[in-house]
């Protein structure tokens, strides 16, 4: 956990009120320089909201957000200038040509000098792979094209802190891989917030995770950490040809007697199939391979259940769902 | 400033790529020619009175036509959360869109100079009431862009945009004909209130500062009410 005074955004009981509905409930955040961050919740949970305010967009009904110790709204348009900020589908102006659209951005954001202009242009079109697409009205593009553009946008001062929300929905693998390259290649100099709910982006990208659910952080550490709290609940998958359940459960048993062994359904017919909980979570897969090796019997599947993260988010939003 | 500057530009320019621009355009000189030009050589008369006439009632409609797409469609397309996160101040973005309708309707009005050129060539036109009639046709439609905006910052939908807009601006161009109805006492307010009263002025060439007054006031009412909405919205 990043201490308050290090924070580059501190983020104390920020709340969002839709009429009676609360969207954002009493968040506390922060962000340390460098760090990237991934907000993580179900659809629905608060992300997008907290962004918004994040970024201005949105005034809080309560709370405070302070940037390098900036406050909001008093400051509101020197945070506004430190960000970047790529909102979900990247809505840009269609009639625009991208150049033109990337024109009127830099002048917005003060960057009026022609020359100045086409540096940062030349940059940001070789990190975001614009290079064909520059005549292009931005309504034709396609919306990984799009999501390049917005890209563009929020990158065109350079900014110490990007915001990108769900920066990968709605593209196809390949776009996919695309944006996480650019956002770990950007990441490597900036703080990046970076809302998903897909859980292998923030566990590929990500350096800490906040999991929001129902407008409330309900986990916030490092990606490393959760995956090992996900872990320490793992289950081991076996698949075996050639015994019946009872005489495999009873090899299985004569092992340790304090493996948690359950009969699992039968992925193809003629296996018998467990899942098998060690206690003290330690990887019993070579103990399960040693002893059956002493059989005639056929390992089909002996695998340990990776997806650690996707188990603690799904235990964390179901609880409170 | 600067930003106003830049958000001005840019939307002043977004009308003429699309074809909306040069539609509305085309629409007004279509219906000002014609409604002038169609009395015109009846009254043998070398004035541009009838053209400046009409103008508050073609204005009324054209004008939230220019203005329906300004906040309306920015909302509804999401640029608005866009523009919004840069560092621009809802006054910068208010008053840019606001110079650029303005701009826009000045641009609509230029291709209707060529009407006094071409009377110049049957009769004397004296130029005090046709320059006093442009100036007030600015005034006018500053006002009315003003209060387009405020329709356009109501709503994402643009239909529902213009509608309130010819609303704004039909009801004070008209309110001045409905004085008949109205009880004695509050006949001086209301006529103060419409916006045709204030604009013959001009027309006659009379530079009247209550009416530079009431103009500006107008456009001060409905640009911080459009603030003060966009505020709310958010």
């Amino acid at each position: 956990m990043t201490h308050e005074e290090d924070a580059l955004i501190d983020v104390q009981d920020l709340t969002k009120y839709y009429n009676d509905f609360c969207a954002v409930d009493h968040i506390n955040l922060s962000v340390a320089p460098g760090e990237i961050l991934g907000l993580l919740g179900p659809n629905g949970a608060g992300k997008t909201t907290t962004l918004r305010m994040l970024t201005g967009y949105f005034r809080p009904s309560s709370g405070r957000i302070s940037v390098k110790h900036l406050q909001m709204p008093k400051d509101t348009l020197h945070i506004k200038s430190l960000m970047g900020y790529l909102p979900e589908s990247a809505p840009l102006y269609h009639n625009m040509l991208v150049y033109d659209y990337l024109v009127y951005v830099a002048r917005i954001k003060g960057i009026i000098d022609p020359d100045k202009q086409m540096a940062r242009f030349r940059t940001l079109v070789d990190l975001c792979g614009l290079s064909t697409i520059m005549d292009k009205p931005i309504a034709t593009l396609s919306k990984g094209l799009k999501q390049r553009v917005g890209l563009a946008h929020a990158m065109m001062t350079d900014p110490e802190i990007l915001v990108l929300d769900e920066p990968t929905s709605g593209l196809d693998p390949n776009q996919i891989a695309e944006i996480r390259s650019i956002i770990r290649q950007i990441g490597k100099e900036k703080t990046i917030i970076v809302s998903t709910h897909i859980l292998s982006e923030a566990e590929a990208t990500c350096d800490r995770i906040v999991i929001i659910n129902k407008g409330r952080v309900v986990a916030d550490d490092t990606t490393a950490s959760l995956k090992n709290k996900g872990l320490q609940n793992s289950v081991v998958r076996l698949a075996l040809k050639g015994p019946d359940q009872t005489t495999a459960l009873d090899l299985l048993a004569s092992m340790d007697p304090a493996l948690d062994i359950r009969p699992a359904q039968a992925k193809e017919e003629g296996l018998v199939c467990f899942e098998i909980r060690p206690p003290d979570n330690r990887d019993v897969r070579s103990d399960i391979y040693l002893k059956i090796k002493q059989t005639d019997w056929i390992i089909m599947e002996l695998a340990t259940e990776t997806q650690a993260l996707e188990k603690i988010f799904q235990q964390l939003t179901r609880q409170e769902a | 400033m600067s930003q106003i500057k830049h958000i001005a530009v840019k939307e002043f320019k977004d009308y003429f790529i699309s074809p909306i621009a040069y539609i509305v355009i085309a629409l007004f000189l279509i219906v000002t020619g014609w409604f002038f030009f169609s009395t015109f050589f009846i009254y043998s008369r070398a004035d541009m009175r009838d053209f400046f006439s009409l103008l508050p009632i073609v204005f009324s409609f054209f004008i939230p036509a220019i203005t329906m797409r300004l906040f309306a469609e920015e909302r509804n397309v999401g640029s608005y959360e866009t523009l919004l996160t840069m560092p621009v101040s809802f006054t910068d973005i208010a008053l840019g869109k606001f110079f650029a309708a303005t701009l826009f309707s000045a641009a609509m009005l230029l291709p209707t100079l060529a009407y006094p050129v071409f009377i110049s060539f049957i009769g004397d036109v004296d130029p005090g009431p046709v320059a006093g009639g442009y100036l007030g046709a600015l005034f006018l439609a500053a006002a009315y862009c003003a209060m387009g905006l405020f329709a356009s910052a109501l709503t994402r939908n643009q239909i529902i945009a213009f509608i309130i807009g010819c609303a704004l601006c039909f009801t004070l161009t008209i309110i001045n004909r409905m004085l008949f109805f109205m009880p004695p006492k509050i006949v001086a307010v209301v006529e103060y209130f419409g916006a045709s009263s204030h604009f013959t002025n001009f027309s006659k060439g009379i530079l009247d500062t209550r009416d530079i007054i009431y103009f500006i006031s107008l456009v001060c009412i409905f640009m911080f009410s459009t603030y003060l909405v966009m505020q709310e919205k958010n």
